[in-house]
């Protein structure tokens, strides 16, 4: 079944599904295993793993430290295809890798499908791929039939959406607001209309990611996208709370 | 020099989303000036009255006689406003932005010279100023973050990854997604997304053009080589277009070979072993990088070549074969940077020195009827911090110390 079938499956039990972000080697592959169980434990329904990169142009200081501090302690792209492989065997539900173009490039675009294919990884989200600057690697993720999610901002035109619809697949990810990621959103009417705009422009499931926290965040985009993700808060969970944090933070956000 | 983004495989414009319609936007503004005549020559008077165009070219006939070989001409741009190039890009983006009603404008900055040109390009068009600077850099440039700071702008120290050049980069954007809407970012080298590596060096090409005509008109033809520092990459693009089109004029790029190619301590991409093709901060070209794609650590005694990619242009000017690379070392620099200013009175920044070393190695060789042109693209005055430290100079270290016991009483 496509991830994006997935997703719908899901989205007949669930008014809104939970995709939650862990940096692969942050701050050790142990703990990413104990925080990969405690949120399936929680009922996510999908987790983007990050593969960490020198230059995180897109990500604001708490990921910005983690791939630093992952790729400090030594964590290559081979480990965290094992991981990601490791998990998929695991759990039961769609696992996604993000990351940064040269990641993708210096392993070879086609090599990297065929590992994600055999690691059972259903989607990836490369935020400094669009597409006109891809078009070999959106061949190969219609071939290995791994689904390039593609990412739209408050500043994507109505016809930039839908030029990014033709490209995409599995859903589509909205990011709330300008900036980086990790900072607190405003979910308003300028939200509402931008989100109104997303749906027009796509038949795929709406992710909305970027500043969302807790559960009245969850409970603001309820009715109105299909997928909330979660990405700075758990990382800075774990590192107040410890791993066993996320699977009652996570149980406790809709 | 129009272009649809890419130079041969390189370049290219590997944005996040969020920055896709102001890329857009800012592709549109360029196209309009580089179409409206009237543009280049405000841009010319402006850096004829508010700069010191043009930029004088200076016969160093002592080098030339110690040499003894080909005639050596200095392209001056230390003499430009601020004392570096970057003020032909951070002027003539000034003038861009001013069409585009942006009010404010962020910059990155290696060795500070294209923050102070920055900062000061803010302070005479009115707009607000930020500058994103590698914490290791904001130490080894003090002075030029207190003119900024003079200026009126905000300085901030970056502390994260490598805290140097490229790290500026990256939190530059992270600004500039965060505040697209009233801002700017003027990026400071033939670097980065499309449009930039294209509008810089059609901003320095004025180098070139004035270098071409004062070649001509002094030494009645052609030289044979020209030499140009890369860092980025802007003031060799600015120079080297001048000649492009000439194949019988070698173009050299002279990268920092820091303490040695062999040491890994250096940041030369296009001579060496040690790069590789890649994509980060937007564009696609040879960085410095290990096999998993991630960044390298760089070191250079001059901050402005401390850098781990290269003008997308320039890579594939490499791969065609039209410009040649070498390396000088920061020993190499030293030795350059003390003969230049005992035989020519001339204090070249460090950055600039690189391209005195090679042109120092090939003069002999060459005959006398013929011309080589160094381009000096900044000054070394103000970096009397960094360049005293250099050489280790035991009358300045007494000055420092005497002056902290005179603050700290």
């Amino acid at each position: 079944m496509s991830l994006e079938n997935k997703l719908r499956a899901r989205l007949e039990k669930n008014k809104i599904l939970l995709m939650t972000h862990i940096v692969l080697g942050y701050p050790s592959m142990a703990v990413n295993r104990q925080v990969v169980a405690q949120m399936v434990a929680g009922g996510v329904d999908c987790i983007e793993m990050q593969i960490p990169f020198s230059e995180p142009m897109a990500d604001g200081p708490v990921i910005l430290k983690a791939n630093q501090d992952s790729l400090a302690a030594g964590t290559k792209v081979a480990d965290c295809l094992a991981f990601g492989a490791e998990m998929t065997a695991q759990h039961d539900i769609p696992f996604l890798f993000m990351t940064y173009y040269n990641i993708v490039f210096k392993y070879g675009e086609e090599k990297f499908f065929k590992d994600c294919r055999s690691a059972g990884i259903e989607g990836l989200i490369i935020p400094d791929l669009p597409p006109e600057m891809g078009g070999n690697f959106f061949k190969l993720a219609s071939e290995y039939q791994v689904a390039p999610v593609l990412i739209f901002a408050p500043t994507s035109t109505d016809a930039r959406m839908a030029e990014l619809h033709k490209s995409a697949a599995g859903f589509i990810y909205c990011v709330a607001r300008r900036g980086v990621t990790g900072k607190q959103s405003e979910f308003g009417e300028d939200f509402n209309a931008y989100l109104e705009r997303c749906r027009a422009a796509t038949t795929l499931p709406l992710a909305v990611g970027f500043g969302i926290r807790n559960h009245d965040d969850v409970a603001a985009i309820t009715g109105k996208a299909d997928m909330a993700v979660i990405g700075s808060e758990t990382i800075r969970l774990v590192d107040a709370q410890g791993p066993e944090a996320v699977g009652p933070f996570i149980a406790g956000l809709r | 020099m129009k272009h649809t983004g890419f130079f041969g495989q390189w370049g290219g414009a590997f944005i996040p989303e969020i920055l896709h319609q102001t890329f857009a936007e800012l592709t549109i503004a360029l196209r309009q000036a580089q179409d409206d005549p009237k543009f280049w020559q405000e841009y010319l008077e402006l850096m004829s009255s508010y700069s010191c165009r043009p930029t004088p070219l200076t016969f160093a006939e002592n080098l030339t006689k110690h040499f003894g070989g080909a005639k050596i001409y200095i392209k001056r741009e230390d003499l430009n406003h601020t004392g570096a190039h970057k003020a032909n890009n951070v002027m003539g983006q000034g003038l861009l932005v001013k069409r585009m009603g942006k009010k404010r404008v962020i910059a990155e900055t290696g060795a500070g010279q294209h923050g102070m040109a920055t900062a000061t390009m803010a302070a005479k068009f009115g707009l607000e100023c930020t500058i994103y600077m590698g914490e290791v850099v904001v130490l080894r440039q003090r002075p030029n973050v207190f003119w900024m700071e003079k200026m009126g702008a905000t300085v901030i120290p970056v502390q994260d990854g490598s805290k140097t050049l490229k790290d500026a980069i990256n939190e530059a954007f992270r600004d500039w997604v965060t505040n697209v809407d009233s801002t700017h970012y003027v990026l400071g080298t033939a670097c980065g997304p499309a449009p930039f590596p294209e509008m810089v060096s059609w901003f320095q090409s004025i180098i070139g053009t004035e270098a071409r005509e004062q070649i001509l008109a002094r030494h009645g033809k052609l030289p044979a080589r020209v030499y140009a520092c890369v860092g980025g990459g802007s003031n060799a693009m600015g120079i080297f277009q001048g000649f492009l089109d000439n194949d019988e004029v070698q173009l050299v790029g002279v990268e920092a070979g820091g303490k040695g190619l062999s040491t890994g301590m250096h940041a030369s991409r296009l001579c060496g072993q040690d790069a590789s093709p890649g994509v980060a901060q937007g564009y696609k070209t040879m960085f410095l990088q290990n096999s998993d794609g991630q960044m390298l650590e760089t070191h250079s005694v001059a901050a402005g070549l401390d850098y781990v990619g290269v003008s997308p242009i320039l890579s594939d000017l490499a791969e065609k074969g039209r410009v040649r690379f070498e390396s000088a070392t920061d020993d190499e620099v030293m030795t350059a940077l003390d003969l230049t200013m005992r035989m020519e009175g001339i204090i070249p920044a460090l950055e600039s020195t690189h391209g005195f070393v090679q042109a120092f190695k090939e003069a002999p060789e060459l005959s006398p009827d013929e011309a080589i042109i160094i381009n000096q693209s900044g000054r070394g005055d103000k970096d009397i911090f960094t360049i005293a430290h250099a050489f280790n100079d035991p009358s300045w270290k007494q000055f420092i110390i005497a002056r902290a016991r005179e603050y700290s009483k």
